[in-house]
């Protein structure tokens, strides 16, 4: 292999390249980003960004000189828009284009659009550093802001625009923030947080309508309305592969990968969001959207290009902050049998998750050492009778 | 060739995900927040526990730096 084709200047991109290189691999090497700026970390895009009004600077993974070290040709702010298998060819878009021998897909998810019927335009929402500037600069202290979708981003979103003085009202169609992800008990843990720093919570109901109200947003939803000035939708994420359409890979939800990360044509990986692969440690195919899992898999991926093929197996790790509540997370809680809420009091929750019988998932906050606890006896395949009569015995 | 683990506190945001890759070589305080490095100069079959741990630390308060 001489000619290796990394597309998207992301956290998996990036960390494909650091493989690549610290495995020997010495052709070339180029790096596809659909962003004009170098790739940057968005944890705290949605975090330090709009708390700290930082205007979303010293991002930056890496500077310039660590791409010229490992000789990478840069081809930003050009999207990758068409895959060809056969001749081996990435189509870019401006027309032209690149050919590989081997090629990394790590273009990971753009935020789910959001829509609702009346004369606002559409809600704003983050996943860029253009998004995040943006919303930064337009946040001023005693403006209302609705934010639609109780879920990670959405939250976080909500508490930084409180921490900044807005008014801040959250709608979301489930019942409690969260409960999708961990549950109501531990998604109530979440709403009365909120609650506590002054959010207004309206869960259980959907947006309705959305005009233009004398330079504001009227915002509809159950019974009652909310005049916004700014409006930001958090409703998910979906994965980055519009442009493998007709390529021949596997596309499920997301690229359906083997255990070793490689897609369903030869030269051909997949690290990050984009990849949907078989985690041989929780016997299920997984799509992981987090930041050390990027990571990882940007890594294994590398691996498996260069002809390990080793199953990529892991445990997964998740944070997020809101005010000072640093809620950590390890494994999966979705689809779950079991929820044991172990404590749950205004500074610090614990909660486990099982199936089928087995501990598959933990949520710590200002548990640190429990987390680390928990994620051993993830990776151990606990019994869930164990896992919990282990946890509720006194420290 | 020996290797030095780094920790800097005052970059430490108490993400923990060092505990969780290196339970060797850190613990950590939960009333501070902080994680505690318990081990600077690691034996080497440790090493790629301590690179996990500088990788997977979002505040970037962790390094792993050769020794002559």
């Amino acid at each position: 292999m001489k000619n290796v084709v990394v597309v998207g200047a992301s956290l998996a991109g990036v960390s494909a390249i650091e493989g690549l290189r610290e495995r020997g691999y010495d052709g070339a090497l180029t790096l596809i980003g659909a962003e004009p700026e170098l790739p940057y970390d968005r944890p705290p895009l949605s975090k330090e960004v709009l708390c700290q009004h930082t205007g979303a600077s010293n991002l930056e993974l890496h500077q310039r000189d660590w791409y010229a070290d490992r000789r990478v040709v840069l081809r930003l702010g050009v999207a990758a828009t068409a895959l060809d298998t056969d001749a081996r060819t990435v189509t870019l878009a401006d027309g032209g284009s690149v050919d590989y021998d081997g090629l990394v897909i790590a273009t990971g998810s753009i935020a789910r659009p959001f829509s609702a019927p009346g004369s606002a335009p559409p809600p704003l929402t983050l996943r860029t550093r253009l998004d995040a500037r943006r919303l930064d600069e337009r946040l001023e202290a005693g403006q209302q802001l609705v934010v639609v979708g109780a879920g990670f981003i959405g939250l976080e979103v909500a508490a930084s625009a409180r921490s900044r003085g807005l008014e801040v009202t959250v709608i979301d169609l489930a019942d409690e923030p969260l409960s999708r992800v961990f549950g109501a008990e531990v998604g109530a843990w979440f709403r009365r947080l909120h609650e506590r720093h002054g959010v207004d919570v309206r869960c259980g109901t959907s947006l309705t309508a959305s005009n233009v109200d004398g330079g504001r947003t009227r915002v509809e939803f159950g019974h009652t309305s909310v005049l916004a000035d700014h409006v930001v939708a958090g409703v998910g994420a979906t994965p980055a592969i519009d442009w493998l359409a007709g390529s021949g890979l596997r596309i499920g939800d997301g690229i359906e990968c083997a255990a070793d990360l490689s897609t369903s044509v030869p030269g051909v990986v997949a690290a990050g969001d984009v990849v949907s692969w078989p985690n041989e440690l929780f016997g299920e195919r997984m799509r992981i959207e987090h930041w050390t899992n990027a990571i990882e898999q940007g890594r294994h991926a590398a691996g498996t290009l260069l002809g390990d093929h080793e199953p990529f197996r892991t445990v997964p790790y998740f944070w997020t902050d809101q005010y000072s509540a640093k809620a950590r997370f390890v494994g999966r809680a979705t689809a779950s049998d079991d929820v044991h809420v172990e404590r749950a009091d205004d500074g610090r929750l614990v909660a486990l998750y099982g199936s089928r019988g087995v501990l598959r998932g933990a949520i710590c906050v200002g548990a640190a050492r429990e987390l680390a606890k928990q994620r051993k006896a993830i990776a151990e395949r606990t019994a869930w009778r164990d896992a919990v009569h282990a946890g509720a015995a006194p420290v | 060739m020996t290797y030095k683990v780094t920790f800097d506190p005052a970059k430490c945001q108490g993400y923990a995900n060092c505990i969780i890759e290196a339970p060797e070589l850190f613990d950590f305080d939960e009333d501070e927040n902080v994680a505690i490095l318990l081990e600077a100069h690691p034996d080497e079959s440790l090493r790629e526990h301590a690179k996990a741990a500088e990788r997977g630390c979002p505040a970037h308060a962790i390094g792993v730096e050769d020794e002559e």
